[in-house]
């Protein structure tokens, strides 16, 4: 590593303290920035010669603190890796650096394709940051998240060796290591090299946004669109607290004072998209929406858009602080878990906004408070809880996309029980038997891996003299 | 091989978990059994001493109708749950083919990572499970993912155990998406006798958008097909103006098959050969000819994914299996590779060699999670 590209004093190292969730903060002992595979893999060899833990960082976008720092540790930032290398539209792959950010991907591929998995960070948040939170976005519900994209990955294992899995090809042997990476939170490894699959551009885009006078009607309307068959490129909810804070700021022309807005967005091939999208507005009209705008053009569809992704940084018109959430629940749990958010709220005297993704029952509730008041970030940090805790009631998860980093591994234990997270540390064993990369994110208290279990039988690589006792 | 083994059947899954810690004690490999319609895939491996069958197990949990997801026990026949979602109006996107008597159920679909022509739109085994239980060779019971379609929290163990081929442990149940199903379906269809000319066509068809069900060719004797196949209330015309693609790629006959039912199963079939032997062959769009070129000259059949890069080659019955199947393997284009599916048992080197240093990974992964090493031993990649 050039010295200009390894940081130690306090000025530079600042910068790094936090990545989206800002409530955390730690300072690493060195932040390096690593220009190529080989430099990834010198440093991750180096700290695990010196037994130092380190933790990978992209854009620094993330919402659960999986790139927080650890004050005895090295932090790797890939922003400068940041090659497209290799763009191949006949066989439908592209092949980058994990610094690249997530709206390159589809910017280097022409009008002709795209790369689906789209969060909302998507100008700047990274592609190596998706593989680690395996992203979604607006878009999954039809298409699918980053882990559905990756057809292959180079990696520098926790031991600093440098491992290719796939390639442009599915369904590589052995075990599906890609499966087990995407997704894993900087616990396993850092990709230095990454194939995406990229799909047709759709022939056609139709949007449309229908008010409601409760959640629950606009929730109706999302069972009776998924039910009927139709499969929405995206479906968004905000309900009455988020529109009146988004739209002041979008300016989109959303109704301030209605209950909900449903924003749902067809893509897909003309005539059947055409047919789709009629059967959509009957629905909304049905379930009770007596306002019903389809955008008329790119410029309309782009203003709804705009409101609904206002939704969060608008929230500071509202509230000075607030904490994101980002609960799934079954869908059709929909109705009764907005009412329990609500009464939530109002026993803790607290403004709980909600926008969500309604098709995948992704909810994000903003619960609203404000850092002068004494105790009230605690009060508020409590509700967040209490919403988890009534997701994991109707059978959902504690998140959809966000991951769990440091933010929500306390509340692991409450999805899984003691014996499934031992299974998930037999996994963090394989690939970091250490313990060295990204510790103390995901798993709620810390592990160790100790000897491999059961009676020693020797395997045909050992026999061949390929490698020793693993 | 099955004939000596003794077959345990439990029926829950703390009966699950008693048994295989008793077996994973006693040492012995043991090799779980659904259908026994894919038998001889994968390296024969240890003899297996116990066969643990999932019939004891083949309940379909949970169908979330509202919710379009389903959680269902190993042993549950495949065709039984797409009939029980069918009334829903729903389907498990996975339509492989289902062996002798419809019999394979979705234990052994999930080990095998077995696929067909739907996997064009809606993914393969790993884009649809959501959550799984598993017994290991402790005992141990332990669950991930969950029954919600989206969902990051722990790592996706689904995933490793898709396709694992029953070597990491005991699959008790699994959670999987489902999809609306088409209420219409509509096929076009064109032929040619060049393998580049019906690859470039396919390969024009796949990088439209035009929201294909499926989108496959077959190779038979000199004769290739491009099959698109459509869903919905458009279909037919969706098949119309595919059809007149292929015949603008300069395709011979091309038309539309309204009632296309009976040709994919066809196509489903000519993924299998239970007496001969079947290479499931891994590489991009544009090895699409030279892929079918290997098995024009091997006297093979083919059926390809085509957008995938993924092709099963078929050969039929005969003394000199082994010899052409080498033959073909040999004639494959490089940066390909091929997995033996039916003749696993029978053809030398049935998989394709992990990178050593994944190799590496993956037998840690099979000594962390099947600690006693009872799991059909030598069954898989790389000899785990």
């Amino acid at each position: 590593m050039a010295p200009d590209w390894v940081y130690t004093a306090e000025h530079q190292l600042r910068t790094y303290e936090s990545d989206g969730l800002l409530q955390y903060h730690a300072i690493p002992a060195a932040a390096v920035l690593p220009g190529s595979a080989e430099e990834v893999a010198a440093v991750v060899r180096a700290c695990a010669q010196a037994g130092v833990p380190f933790v990978a960082r992209g854009a620094g976008s993330g919402l659960s603190g999986g790139a927080l720092p650890l004050d005895d540790g090295v932090l790797i930032v890939v922003s400068r890796m940041k090659r497209i290398l290799e763009v191949d539209l006949d066989n439908h792959r592209v092949c980058v650096e994990p610094g690249v950010t997530n709206l390159a991907v589809s910017a280097a591929v022409g009008t002709g394709f795209f790369y689906p998995p789209d969060p909302s960070s998507q100008i700047v948040c990274s592609i190596g940051g998706n593989v680690a939170e395996n992203s979604g976005g607006a878009h999954c519900f039809k298409y699918g998240f980053t882990t559905n994209y990756v057809t292959g990955l180079e990696l520098v294992l926790p031991d600093g060796e440098l491992v290719t899995v796939g390639g442009k090809a599915l369904d590589p042997s052995g075990y599906d290591l890609l499966g087990a990476f995407v997704g894993s939170e900087g616990t396993l490894g850092i990709a230095t090299k990454i194939w995406l699959r990229i799909v047709p551009a759709p022939e056609t885009t139709k949007t449309l946004v229908a008010f409601f006078d409760s959640t629950r009607d606009a929730g109706e309307a999302v069972s009776q669109i998924v039910q009927g068959g139709i499969v929405p490129g995206a479906i968004e909810m905000m309900d009455e607290k988020a529109i009146e804070a988004a739209e002041p700021m979008a300016k989109a022309g959303f109704t301030i004072g209605r209950k909900a807005a449903l924003l749902v967005e067809l893509d897909g091939a003309e005539r059947e998209c055409e047919a789709r999208f009629d059967e959509v507005v009957a629905v909304c009209e049905r379930c009770g929406s007596d306002d019903v705008r389809v955008a008329r053009d790119a410029a309309e569809r782009e203003r709804f858009w705009k409101a609904r992704k206002a939704a969060f940084p608008a929230m500071g018109r509202l509230s000075p602080n607030y904490f994101v959430q980002d609960g799934v629940i079954p869908r059709t749990k929909l109705p009764e878990v907005l009412e329990r958010i609500a009464s939530l709220g109002e026993e803790y005297g607290l403004i709980v906004a909600n926008v969500f993704h309604a098709g995948d029952g992704n909810l994000h509730p903003l619960v609203c408070y404000d850092g002068a008041i004494e105790g009230e970030a605690e009060k508020a940090e409590e509700l967040s809880g209490k919403i988890l805790d009534a997701c994991l009631q109707a059978g959902g998860s504690i998140t959809g996309e966000h991951g769990v980093g440091v933010d929500k591994k306390k509340h692991m234990p409450k999805m899984f029980s003691e014996a499934d997270l031992d299974c998930f540390q037999r996994l963090r064993c394989a690939f970091d038997p250490e313990g060295i990369s990204n510790p103390g994110k995901v798993m709620p208290t810390p592990r160790l891996c100790g000897e491999v279990p059961g009676p020693y039988r020797q395997h045909p690589l050992e026999a061949a003299g390929l490698a020793e006792r693993f | 091989m099955a004939t000596t083994a003794r077959t345990e059947r439990p029926g829950t899954v703390p009966e699950a978990s008693e048994l295989l810690r008793a077996l994973g004690e006693a040492g012995d490999p043991l090799r779980v059994r659904g259908g026994a319609t894919k038998l001889d895939w994968g390296a024969p491996g240890a003899t297996p001493a116990v066969e643990v069958s999932s019939a004891g197990m083949a309940r379909i949990l949970e169908h979330n109708e509202g919710d379009f997801t389903a959680i269902l026990e190993p042993g549950v026949p495949v065709a039984e749950a797409q009939s029980a979602f069918a009334s829903a109006g729903q389907m498990l996107a996975l339509d492989p083919p289902l062996g002798a008597g419809d019999a394979a159920t979705i234990g052994g679909l999930v080990a095998t990572a077995d696929s067909g022509p739907l996997r064009h739109r809606y993914g393969g085994v790993r884009d649809l499970i959501v959550g799984i239980t598993v017994v290991l060779s402790d005992g141990t019971v332990a669950r991930a993912g969950g029954k919600v379609i989206k969902n990051v929290a722990g790592y996706d163990l689904a995933k490793l155990f898709t396709g694992s081929y029953g070597t990491l442990g005991y699959i008790a149940s699994v959670s999987v998406r489902l999809h609306p199903a088409p209420t219409s379906t509509a096929t076009a269809r064109a032929l040619a006798g060049d393998p580049q000319r019906i690859a470039t066509a396919a390969a024009q068809l796949a990088a439209l958008p035009l929201e294909a069900d499926c989108l496959d060719v077959a190779w038979s004797s000199g004769r290739g097909a491009v099959l698109a196949r459509f869903g919905g209330a458009a279909a037919a015309h969706q098949a119309r103006a595919a059809a007149d693609r292929l015949g603008g790629a300069g395709l011979d006959d091309p038309g539309v098959v309204e009632d296309d039912d009976e040709l994919w199963a066809a196509q489903r079939a000519r993924q299998r050969a239970p007496e001969g032997a079947v290479l499931k062959v891994a590489g991009t769009l544009s090895d699409l000819p030279a892929v079918l070129r290997a098995a024009e000259a091997g006297g093979a059949t083919a059926v390809s994914r085509a957008a995938l890069g993924l092709t099963w080659i078929a050969l039929g019955a005969g003394e000199d299996l082994a010899a052409r199947a080498d033959a073909v393997r040999a004639a494959l284009p490089a940066g390909t590779s091929a997995t033996v599916l039916d003749g696993g048992g029978a053809l030398r080197d049935p998989w394709p060699g992990p990178p050593p240093a994944a190799l590496v990974v993956m037998e840690r992964i099979k000594s962390r999670f099947d600690p006693a090493r009872v799991f059909r031993p030598g069954a898989f990649a790389g000899g785990l």
